[in-house]
């Protein structure tokens, strides 16, 4: 459904952070992208979903293809009404506008459809504690719940391919379950396929059916998601941080040379 | 009493064009954070033109009207595209610059083709006086107050539930944010350009109907901005409350203390009600939150 053959990023015409990044992501999946801080996780979503712009960044080699169509080229106007929506990193809920307004803003390919109730009540379903809230300025919403209306937003456009950008990003992890648990349903029940990055691993690799690792800004690992658990680098690196206990390996000079491998 | 009466009447239908003309600038803030320093030239080039096609070319006043706005609208978009889109990406204090810069250019057109002398304005509403409990009110000072309220009554109505009012308000919030909805922020300032050059040449058209058509109908443009800081400068029912405030103390002034202190005064209201509420009376407040 979408591919990423080769694709180079460079922000304010010097600085080169994505460096031939290949990735491919099948219809009807959820692929996570992993890495660490600073991977070039988000900028490869805004490469795909052409929001590199507004950070004047572009992308310089390479191309990305959606549904057979090269989409590296438009608008990130034109990559919404195509089908890619962008749940981006830390929410960015319009802070001024109300909960239900925010909702009428991810609509906004489909305005005039007359289909907007429906999809409001799709919503209202996935998280009933944003109706109880429709009428507050999603500014003064907690966390997690402007994290919900990150998502709902999203659905609100009928997206064929969602791109999430660690939705679990400073959310108890209660919440996080929760929402990792709605992304499943949304990809299970409405068949919308998704590209989730993720710090947290284990979580991510649960849900997804297909993982990349990326390291300085290309795919350092893939593969099933199951074969990714079983992997030593992975364990140590993606889930053995998540566990208290186990840091002990960052000591461990064996372990720095295999991260070495990845980095270089 | 009666000039209480009067002097109110009066207030009211100032503040009514100064609240049409503080909501173009507000709709400018709003989308884009830009002040528009060209706003009085809009109003100039607004009331010019309807001069041109009435008072000039005979056409009736309907379609001098509308070939106006239809007019105003082209301007909004042409300012979009070629004044707004090269300087995306640009901090936002060299858009305002350039809004000086457009405001001498309209300027300058203007006196190229119509010279810098006064003209009589074709009254094209009566101004047959209307006596409402003893105070004398001309009629055209009661359309201009009846103008504004509709059109303001649209726009609130635009903003709180048309899709494009909508998007306007997230673009103000979050451009980038708003770009991932498929919000086209070029359409939205080219929307917010051309609505506020219709507001703006409806406001021409109304104060070159009470003080007649010359280069004096731009100087409202530096009289609002008292209006529209005081109100909040991204508030439009802070553009009619604070256009009323302005219109009624000026003339409170001018009439109870003498017309010296007319034009000071709202400036002192101002600097007060700042002290209180800095964003002003219903300006948005930033949300600190994490
Ligand atoms: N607008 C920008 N201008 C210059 N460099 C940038 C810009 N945005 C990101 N970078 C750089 O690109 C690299 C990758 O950043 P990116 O945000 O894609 O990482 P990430 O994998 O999403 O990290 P995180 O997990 O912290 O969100 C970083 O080194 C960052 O400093
Ligand atoms: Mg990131």
């Amino acid at each position: 459904m979408l591919t990423l053959n080769n694709v180079e990023v460079i922000y304010n015409d010097v600085i080169l952070v994505l460096k031939g990044m290949s990735l491919e992501v099948p219809e009807g999946k959820i692929v996570a992208l992993l890495g660490s801080n600073g991977a070039g996780k988000t900028t490869t979503l805004k490469a795909i979903s052409g929001l590199l712009k507004p950070d004047d960044g572009e992308v310089t080699e390479g191309d990305i293809i959606f549904q057979g169509q090269r989409i590296d080229t438009l608008d990130a106007a034109d990559i919404v009404r195509a089908g890619i929506f962008q749940v981006m990193e830390g929410r960015r809920v319009f802070e001024h506008l109300t909960t239900e307004e925010n909702l009428r803003a991810g609509a906004y390919i489909r305005r005039g459809q007359g289909q907007f109730k429906r999809d409001l009540q799709l919503v209202y379903e996935y998280f009933p504690h944003l109706h109880q809230r429709r009428n507050q300025q999603a500014g003064y919403l907690s966390g997690g719940e402007q994290q919900m209306l990150a998502i709902g937003r999203a659905l609100m456009a009928r997206p064929k391919l969602m791109l999430l950008d660690e939705p679990s990003l400073g959310l108890a992890p209660l919440l996080v379950a929760s929402i990792f648990d709605i992304v499943r349903r949304i990809n299970r029940d409405k068949g919308t396929t998704i590209l989730l990055v993720e710090q947290n691993a284990r979580m991510a690799l649960d849900i997804a059916d297909y993982g990349y690792i990326m390291e300085g800004g290309r795919i350092v690992l893939e593969g099933e998601t199951g074969k990714l658990r079983d992997n030593e680098d992975v364990k140590e690196f993606y889930l053995g941080l998540t566990e208290v206990g186990q840091r002990k390996s960052y000591r461990d000079v064996k372990h720095y040379k295999r991260r070495k491998r990845w980095l270089s | 009493m009666e000039l209480f009466l009067q002097l109110t009447l009066t207030g009211l239908t100032n503040g009514a064009i100064f609240a049409l003309v503080a909501l173009g600038f507000v709709l400018i803030y709003k989308s884009s954070d830009v002040i528009n320093f060209a706003q009085g030239e809009l109003l100039l080039v607004g009331a010019y033109l309807i001069y041109a096609f009435v008072a000039e070319l005979g056409f009736p006043w309907s379609v001098g009207i509308l070939i106006t706005l239809g007019l105003a609208v082209v301007v909004g978009v042409l300012v979009e595209r070629f004044v707004l889109r090269p300087l995306i990406g640009e901090p936002i204090i060299s858009v305002i610059m350039v809004t000086i810069g457009l405001s001498s250019l309209l300027r300058a057109i203007v006196n190229a083709i119509w010279g810098t002398y006064g003209r009589a304005f074709p009254a094209f509403i009566p101004s047959t006086n209307v006596y409402i409990f003893g105070a004398v009110v001309p009629a055209d000072r009661l359309i201009a107050i009846g103008l504004s309220l509709l059109l303001l009554g649209a726009f609130t109505l635009f903003f709180r539930y048309s899709p494009d009012g909508i998007a306007m308000r997230a673009t103000a919030d979050d451009q980038q944010a708003a770009l991932s909805m498929g919000i086209s922020v070029k359409h939205i300032f080219a929307v917010a350009w051309s609505i506020s050059a219709v507001t703006a040449a409806v406001a021409g058209a109304l104060v070159a109907n009470i003080v007649g058509v010359s280069g004096d109908v731009s100087r409202i443009g530096l009289r609002v901005f008292p209006v529209v800081i005081l109100g909040g400068l991204d508030s439009v029912p802070g553009a009619v409350i604070g256009g009323v405030i302005i219109g009624l103390l000026e003339v409170y002034t001018g009439g109870y203390i003498g017309s010296g202190l007319s034009q000071v005064l709202p400036f002192i209201a101002l600097i007060l009600i700042l002290m209180i509420r800095p964003y002003g009376l219903f300006g948005e407040e930033r949300i600190e939150r994490v």
